[in-house]
């Protein structure tokens, strides 16, 4: 059990790698979405004897990481006129060099940790970890504002694979609130790139420097 | 009972202002708002006058859910003598108000009654409270409501910038209010104002303690370096607002300061001179400031910082004798500031009230382009004078009863071996002189150049004169001169508030009765007969005018003078605005005429604030030039903004 999440973490750890490397918006969007539909199979995974409660969570983060965010975000990009090419800040390379120091660094603080015995051997605690840091290098290095919702999206995918350690001693109330912290993002960061969008007719962040005072 | 009174009059106060929210405008004349004003005032002066009875001074306990222990007030003599100007001039403005600020006129008329009730009924809390985070709210809904009554007119540039100061330097003050609470809660564990533990004087703390008080207190008493905002503030509002703000409102400065010195069982003598010391300054340069002044309500705002002054030397001087056990200086100092608070109140409202009508008429407060307003105004004129001859000392009003007891304070230490332990006190004596000299001149200026003379410009707006409006002026007048010509009728009611600030314990021997100390029965044959004397002068001068030609002044034979070429006010103040250049750093233009046939020029001479546009803005402007060097951080780009949010995140993990 702990071997196939494992491997689904792994998975997950390289769909990082995927979305730093990748040239075009429409893989970075399906790479962050196989990463929310990989993501929502763990809860079934982590826990020694998945009730109903496990099942619905595993459903409502499939169906909304890997479905309805994707979905608004490729509607997103089909409705407004832009190229659909990410435009960093910081190189691909350079990019993929920081994602792979990075989730090293991720293993490493991970074994320093007082884990519970349970979670010392898993991937689970490294694997949080370098999402997060690659969804953070996402939202500072990518330019356009769709980008920044992917990097949005995978910093909540960290957040999430976090969560699963507390699975167990915790209510889903904690689930519960990080899908519904995400989707509450992901309307706000909406409304923001229809208004960027209505305001400059563009989708770069880079004019919003001129709303600076 | 006493207390129970006063605080149902604050109750009314603060309700006064509703029947404005569900009504039309009015016609100038008395309105229901000011009715209860007057009703406010005749419960809370009678609650004032109990205190003075020993039988009545119950203080009022309630318990409430707010932390720092109950609601706890209480009317002593200390109170009570600053809540009877307070119920009078709040009263008396109201009524003014109602002329003064034509509803029909002025759109902003339901919030200035609103808020000119709750003003008074924090007034009334500020001076009954005796928990110090009730005196806190009290102070805070005291300053929001004046900062609300000068900002009336926001939609004028100048009124908003002193609303703004105002609220401000307001701010400061309550800041160290806050620093004082927390030491005195240290100090005492209680917020219950009581006496300080002995011994805490000479600590750390109880200097703290002091000096946060001369801070807060003199921020809104408008000494001198701390004044700045006073100005501005004054002239902005509407005038009976002014007189209410000049009259009572900065005198909360005073009786924080009374107060919180009366905690200190033991004083050193540091405090009392620098109090003297701060005192002299305001005198001398409130009053230099007035002389340079153009706007009359400018001018008489300076003339507050002037009297605060003269009311500082007279606290000082007590808390001197408090520290030397010397009860001739507690009883003159104490009592001599203590009266120049009440008498103060009367004649600067009078004064403010005198300036309202002087606007009202003329449309400005220019006093260059006013002149001869006596012929319009005959009744407020004569008011105005009176208000004019007390401010200035004189006898026989009330001015210079309070300024006499002062005088005689502090010569008493003169040639007494015994009282030698402090030998300063003669040093004050001709600053005193001084002042009232400079006032003297001031007011010569102000009245001559507003009243005498003829029209500059375009002459009166408005020349009727209603009753309402001179009423309230010529009630205080009458106050002036009974304060002036009976001095015995107040001394009785000193006596029990000196013995409060000078926080006299039971064991010593009681202090001496001021009437006794200051030989009021011959001052007050003096003064009676040389009122006689002016009244029979005056009526004799008139009966032998009256069969007498009225013509023009002789011109030297110039045959075409004009308005124009009367003195303005710059002109008749310009040789004593030259003896203060070194402080009032006047602003003229360098330009004179040089050769025959000189082209036309422009003279504009204008006296700034010294503290306020020569060190306050200059510095604060430095400090934001300084601070946009930080604002290079914020270059809008949200990648980097979350850059700073991840930093901050990490460096914090690392710090805890």
């Amino acid at each position: 059990m702990t071997q196939s999440a494992d491997l689904i973490l792994v998975l997950i750890i390289l769909s990082n790698f995927v979305i730093l490397g990748s040239r075009e918006l429409r893989v970075c969007i399906r790479t962050a979405a196989v990463q929310g539909a990989l993501l929502s199979v763990l809860p079934l995974l982590v826990h020694r004897e998945p009730g109903s409660r496990a099942i619905l969570m595993a459903l409502g983060a499939a169906v909304v990481k890997g479905l309805v965010v994707p979905g608004f975000l490729f509607q997103a990009i089909r409705h407004v006129k832009i190229r659909h090419e990410v435009e960093p800040y910081v190189g691909f390379v350079p990019s993929l060099f920081l994602c792979a120091v990075g989730s090293g660094l991720a293993l490493l603080f991970a074994g320093s940790l007082p884990l519970a015995p349970e979670h010392a051997g898993s991937l689970l605690v490294p694997a949080s970890l370098a999402t997060m840091l690659s969804g953070f290098l996402v939202l500072t290095t990518r330019r356009k504002a769709i980008t920044q919702v992917v990097g949005y999206l995978m910093l909540e995918n960290g957040i999430f694979i976090f969560g699963l350690l507390l699975i167990e001693a915790m209510p889903f109330l904690v689930e519960a609130g990080v899908l519904l912290d995400l989707f509450a993002g992901i309307f706000i960061m909406g409304i923001v790139l229809n208004h960027i969008q209505s305001e400059f007719s563009s989708l770069d962040t880079h004019y919003l420097s001129d709303l600076k005072d | 009972m006493s207390t129970s009174l006063v605080l149902a009059a604050a109750v009314l106060a603060a309700l006064s202002g509703l029947p404005s929210l569900a009504r039309r405008p009015r016609p100038a004349g008395p309105s229901p708002e000011s009715w209860l004003m007057a009703a406010a005032a005749l419960v809370g002066l009678t609650g004032a006058a109990l205190a003075f009875l020993p039988g009545q001074r119950g203080a009022v306990e309630v318990p409430w859910g707010i932390a720092g222990g109950p609601f706890l007030a209480s009317v002593d003599p200390l109170s009570a003598l600053f809540l009877g100007p307070l119920f009078v001039v709040s009263a008396a403005g109201a009524f003014f108000g109602d002329v003064y600020w034509a509803e029909s006129l002025h759109p902003s008329w339901r919030r200035l009654r609103v808020f000119y009730g709750i003003l008074t009924a924090s007034l009334v809390l500020v001076f009954a409270a005796r928990n110090l985070l009730l005196f806190l709210g009290a102070w805070e809904v005291m300053a929001l409501a004046a900062f609300f009554l000068i900002s009336t007119e926001w939609n004028d540039g100048k009124a908003r910038r002193a609303g703004l100061l105002y609220l401000v330097t307001t701010h400061v003050g309550t800041l160290c209010l806050f620093g004082l609470l927390a030491l005195i809660y240290g100090a005492t564990g209680s917020f219950v104002l009581g006496p300080l533990p002995a011994g805490l004087a000479a600590s750390g703390t109880g200097k703290a303690i002091f000096w946060l008080a001369v801070a807060a207190f003199g921020l809104k008493a408008g000494l001198m370096p701390l004044h700045f905002w006073l100005p501005g503030a004054h002239a902005a509002a509407p005038s009976h607002v002014s007189a209410l703000m000049s009259g009572v409102l900065i005198k909360t400065g005073i009786y924080g300061l009374v107060r919180i010195q009366s905690l200190f069982p033991d004083p050193p003598v540091a405090w009392g001179e620098g109090i003297l010391v701060l005192g002299v300054v305001s005198g001398v340069l409130g009053v230099a400031f007035a002389l340079g002044q153009h706007d009359l309500k400018r001018l008489l705002a300076y003339h507050s910082v002037e009297n605060i002054g003269i009311i500082a030397i007279g606290l000082g001087l007590g808390l001197v004798g408090r520290s030397t056990g010397n009860p001739a200086w507690m009883v003159l100092g104490f009592g001599g500031g203590l009266l120049h608070v009440v008498n103060h109140g009367l004649f600067k409202s009078l004064l403010f009230l005198g300036s309202g009508a002087v606007v009202r008429a003329s449309g400005t407060r220019e006093m260059d382009r006013m002149g001869g307003l006596l012929r319009v105004l005959p009744v407020s004129g004569a008011c105005f004078a009176v208000g004019a001859v007390a401010i200035s000392g004189l006898p026989p009003l009330n001015g210079f009863v309070s300024e006499w007891f002062l005088y005689l304070g502090l010569l008493d230490g003169v040639g007494k071996r015994a009282a030698s332990a402090w030998p300063w006190g003669a040093l004050a004596v001709p600053a005193l002189a001084l002042i009232g000299s400079l006032a003297l001149a001031c007011f010569v200026k102000a009245f001559g150049i507003v009243f005498l003379g003829e029209p500059r410009g375009a002459g009166p707006r408005v020349t009727d004169e209603p009753a309402w409006m001179w009423a309230p002026m010529a009630a205080l007048a009458a106050l002036c001169f009974a304060i002036g010509l009976a001095p015995m009728l107040v001394t009785p009611f000193l006596d029990p508030a000196i013995a409060v600030a000078a926080a006299a314990p039971a064991a010593r021997p009681a202090l001496p009765r001021l009437a006794a100390v200051a030989s009021l029965r011959p001052l007050s044959i003096f003064l009676v007969g040389l009122a006689v004397v002016l009244a029979s002068s005056l009526l004799a001068v008139r009966r032998l005018a009256r069969g007498a030609k009225r013509d023009g002044t002789w011109s030297c034979g110039y045959a075409a003078p004009g308005p124009t070429m009367q003195y303005t006010s710059s002109s008749f103040a310009d040789w004593t605005v030259g003896l203060f250049r070194w402080a009032l750093l006047p602003v003229t233009p360098a330009n004179r005429l040089e050769r025959p046939f000189a082209k036309p020029f422009r003279f504009a001479s204008h006296v700034d604030d010294a503290v306020l546009h020569r060190l306050l803005i200059p510095v604060f402007r430095a400090g934001a030039e300084l601070a946009a060097l930080g604002r290079r951080v914020q270059h809008g780009q949200i990648q980097l903004y979350l850059f700073y949010v991840a930093l901050t995140i990490v460096v914090l993990l690392f710090q805890v």
